[in-house]
């Protein structure tokens, strides 16, 4: 597999899982506009992951589809980040913000890339992730203005550090750390990173529920 | 606090409520109001209003029943358009001769 199509899958990844991740909040959200609007920014996601996926499809000879769900879960490559199973408001909120912030570092090195089709891609995830952005950084100004929103979200960063850090690569670790640091006001610890392409359990889980309707339909069932 | 949300479908088009959203303060309303009516192309613009800051009228005493008031049934299209006429005013007209 050629380093570019390597690279297009490990985003397409991590966008199709967090996407899948945080629609478990669909219906179940603290109240209905952020149900909503969570839930759309899920959707999103999974839009970036298909257009990533074809661009890798076409390279590899393959489908979108058979990319995001005919794989084996160990052969994703997502960053463990996105797997983890948080069902909990400011875990969540910290992952999704951690994701973002990383994302938006990873895309503005793509997006100056000199393959066009990956400029390309960068530049239109970009103006969708901007909103996305807004929605984290909304809450993270919420979550600090107060003792009890602020203590959630330093106890739930400190827990997914090593693991944000994963999202990048290592050249580009330094940046999340100088933007998270300078948000919160404080210092993470030098922290070995989670790396990217080892899976834990969660994710097994998940590629259960996920591929299950196409596992159970015949070989080139039309959807 | 709640905001109202009117949206416009195409560009030129008049805005119409749309529903609302409750948000914290006017920048998740924003971000709401976007995911609510416009997460599948269906505006192209919107507009937010913090219902606080609509003047609402809903009082309409009607103690002498005025239904002779009403123009049901009534056709001005015509007496209209000879009004116009006597006063030379037809070309002025919203729609020129045609105006109803």
């Amino acid at each position: 597999m050629s380093k570019r199509t390597d690279l297009l899958l490990s985003i397409a990844d991590d966008e199709l899982i967090l996407g899948w991740r945080n629609s478990e909040w669909t219906g179940i959200a603290p109240f209905l506009e952020e149900d909503v609007a969570f839930s759309s920014i899920a959707q999103n996601e999974i839009g970036h992951a298909r257009a990533l996926y074809e661009l890798a499809a076409a390279e590899l000879g393959t489908t979108a589809d058979e990319l995001a769900f005919d794989r084996k879960p160990e052969e994703y490559r997502c960053a463990p980040l996105v797997e983890l199973r948080r069902l909990e408001w400011a875990r969540t909120i910290a992952r999704h913000w951690l994701y973002e912030t990383a994302d938006e570092i990873r895309l503005a090195t793509l997006k100056a890339s000199d393959d066009p089709e990956i400029a390309g891609i960068a530049t239109k995830m970009d103006r969708e992730e901007a909103y996305h952005r807004m929605h984290a950084e909304m809450w993270i100004d919420r979550l600090l203005s107060t003792d009890d929103g602020r203590s959630r979200l330093d106890e739930a960063v400190d827990e997914l550090w090593p693991y944000a850090l994963g999202v990048l690569d290592d050249e580009l670790r330094w940046k999340l750390r100088a933007r998270v640091e300078a948000r919160l006001g404080r210092t993470l610890p030098e922290i070995e990173a989670v790396p990217r392409g080892v899976h834990g359990a969660e994710l097994a889980e998940l590629w259960e529920e996920m591929t299950l309707v196409r596992r159970s339909a015949p070989p080139g069932s039309q959807w | 606090m709640i905001f109202e949300v009117f949206r416009q479908e195409r560009k030129g088009q008049p805005f119409q409520h749309a529903g609302s959203v409750v948000a914290p303060d006017e920048q998740f309303a924003e971000i709401y109001a976007r995911e609510q009516y416009g997460r599948r192309q269906e505006s192209v613009a919107l507009w937010l209003v913090a219902r606080d800051d609509v003047s609402e009228i809903a009082e309409f005493p009607d103690e002498f029943d005025l239904k002779y008031r009403r123009v049901d049934g009534y056709s001005i299209k015509t007496r209209l358009r000879e009004a116009r006429e006597r006063a030379g005013t037809l070309d002025m007209a919203p729609g020129g001769s045609d105006a109803a």
